[in-house]
C-alpha cells in the first residue's frame, strides 16, 4: 500500500473546497473526502494485519524512502507500525465526526472546512513519518490551522485563547526543534547526520546528549499532550474553540504529542529516559490526580471535559514513563481511547450548547426527559470517561495500571495507586456534571421546545461510539495491533525489569 | 463428562435482551417489552436450572468431590505473555448455586414488575436496565478470572446506578443513584489495587492458578508475598484486605454501607432484586470465591470477621428505629450479610471446620428468597399506599390477605423459627461462631433476638396496628403478576432451608455431615421469641407503649435514629475537607499560579518589547544620540579601566 495516498487525499480534499461554494457544496465536498480518509484507514488495517499474517516482522511496513532535501540528508521516508495504524485509525474517526457535526456551519463555512481538512493532512504525515524532520514539519502543519479555527470562530475570550494555544504549542514545538537538532548533530551515518527514526535507533547516542537533548524533546511533545504544569493552554483552548476544533484539538492534537513523547523521545534516547522517567512520573501523577480535582470545581461543561483530559492524558504519559512494555502498550491504547471519547464528549456538549445556549452546569437539568439521544451520548462519554468496562477508557486504563506495577519501584508503586485513585474523583465529577445536566428536573421551560439530534449528529456520535465499543468489548483487536509497536519500543529501552 | 458450553446462554440472553430494548424498546415493544424481557429470562432460569440439576445431581462430582469445571475460556485481553484476562465460565458449587438464586429472583421481580411498572412511561427502559443488571450479575457469578469479576463488578455498579435513578427528575433519587455508585468506587479503589497485588505475586490473574499458587506453601509465589510486607503486615494481607474492601463496599458493611438505604429510592421491586438479593451478596461471593487464599492468612479473616458481626450488630440497632419501611429493610439486608460476613471469617478451609463457609452459603441461599419477597409484599403495600411511612400504614392485613400471609412467613424466617428457611441457616452461622468465638457467638445471638424483634415491630405497623385510611383500598393487592411471585417465594422461604446444602455446597467439595441439636437451637430460638413477644406487645395495637419505650432509651434511641451520625461524618469529609481543602485549592493555584505564570511570562514579554521598541524608532536623531552615548559610555570605561 502506498501510504503517501493518506496525505494526498485530504490535500485534494481541501483544494477541492476551495472550487465550490455554498454550504451544501463545501460540506458535501468536506464529507465525501472525510468518508474515503475513513475508508482508507479501515483498509490500511485490513492490508497491514494481511501482511502481518502473512508473516512479514519487519517493524515498519510499506516502507517508502525518497531524498527530500539532500545537503541536510532529510528524507521523506514513510512507514507504518501498529502505533501508527491505531492513530491513523482514531485521526480519521475523528475526522468524519467532526465534519458531521459541523454540517450546519454557517459562517465562512468554506473556509472553515478547508482549514479543518488541512489539519487531518498534518496529522496523517505526522503519523506516517519516519524521518523526524518531516515529522516535525507535519507537526506545524497541524498547529497553524488551530490558531485561526479558534481566533474566527471561536466563542467567549477567544483571541486571548487562540494566541494562548500558539504561542505554548508554537513554543513546544521550538524546544522540540532544538532537541531534534540536538540529535541530528549527534548521529554518524557513514559520516554524515541524520533525521531517519530507523537509523538513529540503531546507533548508539552518548549519553550525555541524551540526558542534554531529552528534556527539550519529552517536554516540547510534552506540552501538546497537557504535560504538568505547561497544561493551561487547555481548558481556554478547548472551551473558545468551536465543536469540531475541540473535537479536532482534544481527539488529534493532544496525541500528537503522546506520540512524539514515544516515537521520538523515549525510543530514539533510552537511556535518557530510564534517567529521567521520574520527573515524567511525578509530573504524569501531579496531572492525574490534580486535574482531577480542578475538574470537580468546574461550573462549564467544557472546562469540566477540558481539565479531565489532563488527568486523562496524565495515564498516557504515566504509561511511557513507567517504562515497561505493558504500560507502553496502554498508553497508546489510553490516547486513541481518550481521542475518541473526549471527541464524543466535546460532541455532545456541543450539541447541547447549540440548542440550550448555555454550558453552565447550574443552569442545564432533566435534558434526559427533552432531548433523549443526546443525553444518552453524553452519558456514554461520561461512562467511558470514569472508564466503565465494555468501554474503550476502561480497557485503556487497566493497561496502564498493569503496566505501571510491573515496574517494581516502591515508589513508582505508590505513583500507580495515587493514579488508580483518580477513578474516584472521576466518577465524583462525571456523576457530579450528569447528575445534574441529564438528570434531575428540567430546568428551564424552554428546554421542552428543544429538538432531538439530527440524523448529521448521530451519524457521527454513532461513528464514535462504535470505535470506542469496538475497543472496550473486544480489545484485543487493537492490543494486538499496538503489542509488537511497543515490544519494539521496549526492547530498545532494555529491560528496566532487571 | 457433559459439554457445559451452553451455559453461555444464561448471560447471554438478558444481555440480547438489553441490547433488543435499549435501542428499539421504546419505539417499537413499549408495553411489549415486559412480556420480551420475562420470556427471555425465563429460559435463562430453566438453563441454570438445568445446569444446577446436571452439576449436582450428574456429573460435577469425582470420587465425591465437587469438581471446578472451567466450561468456556478465551483470551480477552493479554497484558504480558504471561498474564491476561481470560473471558471464561467457572463452575462450582458457589457458582452453580448462585447462577440459580439470581436468575430465579431476577425472574419474579421481572413478573412482578409486570404489575408494579405497568403505565410507567419509561416501561422498556425499565427492563432493558433489569437486563442489563441480569447479564452483569451472571457474569460476575461466573467468573473464571479475577479482572473478569471485576469487569462484572463495575458493571453491576452503574446499572444499580442506574435504577436507583430511574425516577431522574426525582433529585433525591439521583443523589442516591451516585452516592451509591461514588461509594462503591471508592470501594473498588481498594479491590483493584488488591488485584494488582496478588497478581504481580501470583503471576497470573486465573482463580484456579492463583489459588493454587497462593495456597501452596512451597511456591515461590507464596514465599515472595508473604514475605514481603509492608507497615508490619504481610503483601498477602495487604492483597486481601483491599480485596476484601471492595466486597464490603458492594456488601454494604460498616463504615462503606451509607450507601445502601439511599438506595432504596430506586423501584421496590429494583431494591428486592439488587439491594436484597443479589448485588449486595457479591462481597460475600468475593470472598467465598478467594476462601482458600482467605483461610490461610489469619489476620484477613480476622478483619472479615469483626467488620461483618459489628456490620450486622450497628444495622439491626439502627433498624429498631427506623420509619421507613424500605429503610428497615435495608438495614435488615446489611444486618444479615453481616452473618454471612463472620461466617465465612470464623471458618477454616475443608471438613469439620469448614462448616462457616457451609452456613454463609447456606444463608445467602435461603436469605435471598425470603428477603426478595419481603421487598416485593413491601412494594405491594407501596403499591397500594403510595407511601413508604410506617404511619401511613396499619390494618392492611384485611385489604392484602396475600402478602399479608407470606410477608408473616418471610418474617418468621428471617427471625429464624423454625421450621422456617432462615432458622436451618442461622443455626450453622452460630454454631460455626460457637466453635470459633465466644464474643462473636455472642454478637451473633443478641442480633437474632432484635431481628426478631424489627421485623416483627414492621410486621404489626404495616398489617395490625391502627386502621390506615387507604384511598385506593379497591385496587387491593394489585394484578395476577404481583401476587404470583409472592406466593412462589413464599414457598421457597418455607422449604428453603430442608435443601441440603451441606452435601452440596461446602468449602473443600467434600459432603459434610450436619444436624440440628435442639439444645444448642433451645437460645437463639428462644430469645427470637422473646423479640416477637416484645413487639407484639409493642406494636400490634396503637398505644403510647413504644413511645415511651422510645424515650427510656433516651440518646442512644436519638442517636439510632440518625444512624449514628455516619451519614453526617461523610459529608464533612467530603464537603468540607475534600471539596474545600483540595479541589478549591486545586482549581486556584491552577488558575492564578500556573496559569498565572504563563499569562506573566506572556506579559513580561510584552513589556519588555514595549521598552526596547523604542530603540527601533527609525529615527536618524535617536540612532546618533545612542551612538555617542555609547562613544561616551566605552570612553569613561576606558579611562576607568587604565586607571
Amino acid at each position: 500500500m502506498n501510504l503517501s495516498i493518506l496525505i494526498i487525499l485530504p490535500l485534494i480534499t481541501t483544494f477541492a473546497i476551495l472550487f465550490v461554494k455554498g454550504l451544501k457544496q463545501v460540506r458535501t465536498v468536506a464529507f465525501i473526502g472525510s468518508a474515503a480518509q475513513f475508508l482508507l484507514s479501515l483498509d490500511l488495517l485490513f492490508v497491514y494485519w494481511k501482511e502481518r499474517a502473512a508473516g512479514n516482522t519487519t517493524q515498519f511496513l510499506f516502507d517508502f524512502d525518497y531524498t527530500w532535501f539532500a545537503p541536510l540528508n532529510i528524507h521523506y521516508h514513510i512507514g507504518v507500525d501498529g502505533i501508527s495504524v491505531a492513530m491513523i485509525l482514531l485521526t480519521s474517526f475523528v475526522v468524519i465526526a467532526g465534519v458531521l457535526v459541523s454540517w450546519a456551519q454557517e459562517t465562512l463555512n468554506k473556509e472553515f472546512f478547508f482549514l479543518l481538512l488541512f489539519l487531518s493532512v498534518g496529522a496523517y504525515g505526522y503519523f506516517i513519518s519516519l524521518d523526524i524532520f518531516t515529522l516535525f514539519f507535519f507537526l506545524e502543519v497541524a498547529v497553524i490551522p488551530k490558531f485561526l479555527l479558534i481566533g474566527i470562530w471561536g466563542s467567549g475570550k477567544k483571541e486571548y485563547s487562540a494566541m494562548k494555544l500558539a504561542l505554548m504549542l508554537m513554543g513546544g514545538s521550538g524546544l522540540v526543534f532544538v532537541g531534534l537538532a540536538g540529535l541530528y548533530f549527534n548521529t554518524n551515518a557513514n559520516g554524515a547526520h541524520s533525521f531517519d527514526l530507523i537509523q538513529i535507533s540503531q546507533m548508539h547516542i552518548s549519553v550525555a546528549a541524551q540526558k542534554l537533548f531529552f528534556p527539550f524533546a519529552f517536554v516540547g511533545f510534552g506540552i501538546f499532550t497537557a504535560l504538568f504544569p505547561f497544561h493551561t493552554w487547555v481548558p481556554d483552548g478547548h472551551s473558545s474553540a468551536p465543536t469540531a476544533a475541540s473535537m479536532f484539538l482534544a481527539g488529534i492534537s493532544m496525541k500528537l504529542g503522546g506520540y512524539g513523547c514515544l516515537r521520538v523521545a523515549t525510543y530514539l534516547m533510552p537511556d535518557a529516559a530510564h534517567y529521567y522517567s521520574w520527573v515524567i512520573i511525578l509530573l504524569a501523577t501531579i496531572a492525574i490526580i490534580y486535574g482531577a480535582f480542578a475538574t470537580m470545581m468546574q461550573k462549564d461543561l467544557k472546562y469540566i471535559n477540558a481539565y479531565s483530559s489532563v488527568s486523562h492524558c496524565g495515564f498516557v504519559l504515566l504509561g511511557i514513563g513507567m517504562l515497561t512494555q505493558t504500560s507502553i502498550t496502554g498508553a497508546v491504547l489510553q490516547m486513541v481511547s481518550h481521542g475518541l471519547m473526549t471527541a464524543l464528549f466535546f460532541a455532545a456538549i456541543g450539541m447541547i450548547y447549540s440548542r440550550t445556549h448555555t454550558r453552565m452546569v447550574e443552569q442545564l437539568g432533566g435534558l434526559l426527559k427533552v432531548i433523549p439521544f443526546i443525553s444518552t451520548v453524553f452519558v456514554i462519554a461520561g461512562l467511558c470517561s470514569l472508564g466503565l468496562p465494555g468501554f474503550s477508557g476502561f480497557v485503556a486504563e487497566m493497561t496502564v495500571f498493569m503496566g505501571s506495577w510491573q515496574n517494581p519501584d516502591q515508589w513508582y508503586r505508590l505513583a500507580t495507586i495515587l493514579a488508580c485513585a483518580s477513578i474516584v474523583v472521576t466518577a465524583v465529577y462525571i456523576l457530579r456534571a450528569t447528575g445534574k445536566t441529564i438528570m434531575g428536573p428540567i430546568a428551564d421551560l424552554h428546554y421542552h421546545g428543544l429538538t432531538d439530534a439530527t440524523w448529521n449528529e448521530k451519524l457521527a456520535t454513532g461513528i464514535l461510539i462504535i470505535g470506542i465499543v469496538a475497543i472496550g468489548v473486544a480489545p484485543f483487536w487493537i492490543n494486538q495491533l499496538i503489542t509488537p509497536g511497543a515490544e519494539y519500543i521496549f526492547q530498545h529501552l532494555g529491560n528496566v525489569l532487571k | 463428562m457433559n459439554n457445559y458450553s451452553y451455559i453461555a446462554l444464561i448471560p447471554l440472553l438478558p444481555l440480547a435482551t438489553f441490547l433488543v430494548l435499549g435501542l428499539f424498546g421504546r419505539k417499537y415493544f413499549k408495553t411489549f417489552s415486559g412480556t420480551i424481557g420475562t420470556a427471555s429470562l425465563l429460559a435463562s432460569t430453566v438453563l441454570s436450572l438445568y445446569t444446577a440439576y446436571n452439576y449436582f445431581f450428574i456429573d460435577g462430582k469425582v470420587n465425591g468431590v465437587f469438581q471446578k469445571i472451567i466450561a468456556l475460556k478465551y483470551t480477552w485481553l493479554q497484558f504480558s505473555p504471561s498474564v491476561s484476562i481470560d473471558m471464561g465460565i467457572i463452575l462450582d458449587p458457589i457458582s452453580v448455586m448462585m447462577i440459580v438464586v439470581v436468575t430465579f429472583v431476577s425472574l419474579m421481580v421481572h413478573v412482578f414488575s409486570l404489575g408494579y411498572m405497568k403505565g410507567e412511561e419509561r416501561f422498556a427502559t425499565y427492563y432493558a436496565f433489569l437486563s442489563l443488571f441480569t447479564f452483569s450479575m451472571l457474569g460476575l457469578v461466573l467468573s473464571s478470572n479475577i479482572f473478569q469479576i471485576y469487569m462484572f463488578w463495575e458493571l453491576v455498579g452503574v446499572s444499580s446506578f442506574l435504577l436507583i435513578g430511574y425516577y431522574f427528575e426525582k433529585p433525591s433519587a439521583v443523589a442516591a443513584a451516585k452516592k451509591a455508585f461514588i461509594v462503591t468506587r471508592f470501594a473498588d479503589l481498594g479491590f483493584l489495587i488488591g488485584i494488582l497485588i496478588l497478581a504481580f505475586y501470583s503471576g497470573t490473574l486465573d482463580f484456579g492458578v492463583l489459588i493454587e499458587r497462593l495456597t501452596s506453601t512451597q511456591s515461590s509465589q507464596y514465599i515472595s508475598i508473604t514475605s514481603a510486607s509492608f507497615l508490619g503486615a504481610s503483601m498477602l494481607t495487604w492483597g486481601l484486605t483491599l480485596v476484601f474492601i471492595g466486597g464490603a463496599g458492594k456488601s454494604a458493611m460498616f463504615p462503606l454501607h451509607i450507601w445502601l438505604p439511599d438506595a432504596m429510592e430506586g423501584p421496590t421491586p429494583v431494591s428486592a432484586l439488587i439491594h436484597a438479593a443479589t448485588m449486595v451478596v457479591a462481597g460475600v461471593y468475593l470472598v467465598a470465591r478467594l476462601f482458600p487464599v482467605f483461610s490461610i492468612d489469619v489476620t484477613a479473616l480476622q478483619i472479615v470477621t469483626y467488620v461483618g458481626a459489628f456490620s450486622a450488630l450497628l444495622a439491626a440497632i439502627i433498624a429498631c428505629t427506623q420509619t421507613d419501611i424500605k429503610r428497615v429493610l435495608a438495614y435488615s439486608t446489611m444486618s444479615q450479610i453481616g452473618y454471612m460476613m463472620f461466617a465465612l471469617g470464623v471458618s477454616k478451609y475443608g471438613g469439620e471446620n469448614g462448616l462457616g463457609y457451609m452456613a454463609s452459603m447456606f444463608h445467602l441461599f435461603t436469605h435471598a428468597f425470603f428477603k426478595s419477597l419481603l421487598f416485593l409484599g413491601a412494594g405491594a403495600v407501596i403499591h397500594l399506599v403510595h407511601s413508604n411511612e410506617m404511619k401511613d400504614m396499619g390494618g392492611l392485613r384485611k385489604l392484602m390477605p396475600i402478602t399479608h400471609i407470606t410477608f408473616l412467613i418471610a418474617c418468621l424466617a428471617i427471625a429464624g423459627i423454625p421450621p422456617f428457611a432462615g432458622f436451618f441457616s442461622k443455626e450453622e452461622i452460630l454454631l460455626a461462631a460457637y466453635h470459633s468465638n465466644y464474643f462473636v457467638y455472642g454478637i451473633a445471638v443478641f442480633t437474632s433476638g432484635l431481628t426478631a424483634f424489627y421485623m416483627f415491630r414492621l410486621y404489626y405497623s404495616i398489617f395490625w396496628s391502627r386502621e390506615a385510611d387507604v384511598h385506593d383500598a379497591h385496587h387491593g393487592e394489585g394484578t395476577f403478576s404481583m401476587k404470583l411471585p409472592l406466593i412462589i417465594l413464599g414457598v421457597c422461604a418455607l422449604v428453603a432451608g430442608f435443601v441440603p446444602i451441606a452435601s452440596l455446597i461446602t468449602s473443600d467439595g467434600a459432603a459434610l455431615e450436619t444436624h440440628v441439636d435442639i439444645k444448642f437451637s433451645a437460645l437463639p430460638v428462644i430469645l427470637a421469641v422473646l423479640g416477637i413477644a416484645m413487639a407484639t406487645f409493642l406494636y400490634k395495637t396503637k398505644s403510647d407503649r413504644a413511645s415511651n419505650v422510645a424515650e427510656g432509651f433516651g440518646g442512644l434511641y436519638t442517636a439510632a435514629y440518625k444512624k449514628f451520625y455516619i451519614d453526617e461524618i461523610y459529608l464533612f469529609i467530603t464537603k468540607k475537607i475534600i471539596f474545600n481543602l483540595i479541589g478549591r485549592p486545586a482549581a486556584w493555584i491552577d488558575k492564578n499560579i500556573v496559569d498565572g505564570f504563563m499569562n506573566l511570562l506572556a506579559t513580561t514579554t510584552g513589556k519588555i518589547s514595549e521598552l526596547i521598541k523604542g530603540f527601533q524608532s527609525g529615527k536618524v536623531q535617536n540612532y546618533t544620540l545612542y551612538f555617542f552615548g555609547g562613544i561616551l559610555g566605552l570612553a569613561v570605561l576606558f579611562i576607568y579601566l587604565w586607571k
